[in-house]
């Protein structure tokens, strides 16, 4: 092929900018059109909706009071624990299948010792982690029934799974896990939002 | 006046003038003696060729069963589970048709998995088939994506709750992870919207990518040539008139019709599972979803089907390490990915089995047998045998022999370039043999 200038095999320098300039802007293009696509399948304004985070009052709670939110279709527990509580969870570490959370069930600010943020409230998804019945809370009194190394906690009714007050899940049960500690953050000392993390949310 | 001027068709009888028309405009003959009529594979071929043949029936079967089962499928998940169950009991022959679908999808990969060790035997993936083994393991991954895409269409229990594990397994990639089980779930929770785009990319987008693969793939081979069981190469030995390969054969008629033998075989074989063992004992339709999905009742074990297990085995055999599912993760990557190097880990002189030495022979014997007994594994919950004692930690025994399997299926890759080097091999003949 020959170029205006007569001359064969050179390459017009000229030209070939222009083609590189045209092709990185198609492919900027190109790019750009596809991001929309790619955006679609982020969830959509409706889920996001459906999967808000969940705002708690928890001031009014009395010590050993329990409430129950829903969240993304499933129960939330918030228990206000008991000095006698928190007792009853670092007595049942020798009876518990994962005493330091070792199995992801909790965000990081929740691994320690009682699986919260602060010491006093426990905030649970309320769903048993073996087939996702919703446990009952039984106190340490219940020891007649729960058997004598029974510290207080959950106990599901389906199939027998028993868990302390922190959700850490007894051992010789058929639960697996311990029970999941949602993400969550105080928005002050009386209100918890459930559901996100992120401060200013 | 004719379009462009080739030789007219002769030897088709009656159609000789339409085909000379057609040639005239559509390079109908030329393709023809490219890929069948003048395609020369190799005398030898033996039972291991069957494979690429029948993986081609199988897709063109679930193709076509596909097709006829979104006709009456909805992909909602109030309504998927009702409309596979209408398919089963109220559509005319709708349990054929699904039946069919879902033993294609097992002997897909058993063809698959069988194509591939065909490639271990004989060097098939070897210099100059390196392109060709590279595009044969992307038709793999994508062949795992096309069924794992699928087995949340049914919404039974394993469906959603194996869906719910492998979607997680994203979300322990360091940083973005997190984000992108959202994006691909479209949700926070496996739902309809997992459900609505699973099926998209399950019924159009991965069949498209599939069969320009399998083109691309055909088209490679057809360049390079077929291997066979001696690995050595047909093109070294050409009748000096003709050009023609000495062991050569044109792959029509010998081997359509030998293909076609091999098909009616495996269709026999095929329909008496679709007839009298759909389920295979609960491997190739797990029973557990016989059972609607349920968000808030996970099922006691949870297992993929057999064909991913051997890699489900590896993720499983990996302990967290610095509070992290995601070295598992990455391990259950690489087992997969670590195939596109095999032509360059491979260093032996000679390709086939028949060839090697005993190192050869034993690392690879021993690789199937951890392939194996890692999909066992993955099959089964991890208890499946009981725990050592306390002298030993009362670690469960499956997992120890899943760790040692892992060390060995990645020891069968990382160490051939030197055990295959160091193996004492046997002259390759000059002409392919029996």
């Amino acid at each position: 092929m020959s170029n205006p200038k007569g001359k064969t095999n050179e390459m017009d320098g000229g030209r070939r900018s222009l083609l590189a300039v045209t092709v990185t802007a198609g492919g900027v293009a190109s790019v750009a059109t596809a991001l929309p696509f790619a955006a679609t399948m982020l969830p959509s304004d409706r889920a996001k909706a459906l999967g808000a985070p969940v705002e708690a009052d928890i001031g009014s709670m009395a010590p050993g009071e329990m409430q129950i939110l829903e969240w993304r279709g499933k129960p939330v527990w918030i228990v206000r624990r008991t000095k006698e509580m928190l007792e009853g969870i670092k007595k049942s570490d020798a009876n518990v299948a994962d005493p330091n959370s070792r199995v992801p069930q909790q965000p990081e600010y929740a691994k320690n010792e009682f699986r919260s943020i602060k010491d006093e409230f426990a905030v649970l998804v309320g769903v048993c982690t073996h087939l996702g019945c919703s446990p009952q809370m039984k106190t340490s009194d219940a020891q007649a029934e729960m058997g004598a190394n029974w510290g207080g906690g959950f106990y599901c009714p389906c199939h027998g799974s028993k868990f302390d007050f922190a959700g850490r899940v007894y051992k010789g049960v058929p639960a697996p896990t311990n029970l999941e500690v949602p993400p969550y953050t105080y928005l002050s000392d009386s209100k918890i939002l459930i559901g996100d993390d992120k401060k200013g949310a | 006046m004719a379009a462009t001027q080739k030789e007219p068709v002769t030897g088709a009888g009656p159609l000789n003038g339409i085909l000379t028309w057609v040639d005239e405009r559509f390079p109908l003959i030329e393709n023809w003696r490219a890929h069948l009529s003048r395609y020369y594979a190799p005398k030898n071929f033996n039972f291991w060729y069957f494979m690429g043949g029948l993986a081609m029936l199988v897709l063109a079967l679930q193709i076509v069963t596909g097709i006829f089962l979104t006709m009456n499928y909805k992909p909602d998940a109030n309504l998927a589970f009702a409309s596979v169950e209408y398919i089963m009991r109220e559509v005319s022959f709708g349990w054929l048709v699904r039946y069919m679908h879902s033993t294609g999808a097992s002997a897909f990969f058993v063809v698959v998995y069988l194509h591939m060790f065909r490639a271990l035997l004989y060097g098939s993936h070897r210099k100059p088939r390196e392109l060709l083994w590279v595009i044969g393991v992307v038709i793999y991954l994508t062949l795992m994506a096309e069924a794992f895409f699928g087995y949340l269409l049914p919404w039974g229990q394993m469906s959603f709750w194996g869906a719910q594990v492998i979607v997680n397994l994203f979300s322990t990639i360091p940083f973005i992870g997190p984000d992108l089980s959202e994006w691909i779930r479209g949700d926070y929770v496996v739902s309809d919207a997992t459900l609505n785009r699973f099926f998209a990319f399950h019924v159009i987008a991965i069949p498209l990518v599939l069969l320009g693969l399998v083109a691309a793939h055909i088209l490679a081979l057809h360049e390079v040539g077929s291997n066979n069981p001696d690995g050595i190469e047909i093109k070294n030995n050409k009748d000096p008139k003709t050009g023609i390969p000495l062991d050569g054969i044109p792959f029509h008629p010998y081997y359509t019709v030998k293909d076609a033998f091999g098909a009616t075989v495996f269709l026999f074989i095929f329909a008496i599972v679709v007839f009298f063992a759909p389920e295979v004992g609960g491997y190739f339709l797990e029973y557990n979803n016989f059972i609607p999905a349920d968000p808030l009742k996970t099922p006691l074990h949870i297992a993929p089907v057999w064909y991913f297990t051997p890699f489900y085995s590896v993720l499983r055999a990996v302990p967290p390490m610095f509070d992290s599912q995601f070295p598992g993760v990455a391990l259950f990557g690489a087992a997969t990915m670590i195939l596109f190097l095999l032509p360059w880990l491979d260093r032996s002189p000679v390709k086939s089995i028949r060839y090697r030495g005993p190192i050869y022979k034993r690392w690879l014997a021993a690789f199937v047998v951890v392939f194996l007994l890692l999909g066992y594994l993955g099959t089964e919950p991890t208890n499946v045998w009981g725990q050592f004692g306390p002298w030993l930690g009362e670690v469960e025994r499956a997992t120890v022999v899943a760790r040692i399997c892992t060390v060995i299926y990645f020891s069968f890759f990382i160490l051939m370039p030197w055990y295959s080097r160091m193996d004492k091999v046997l002259a390759e003949p000059e002409r392919v043999t029996s």
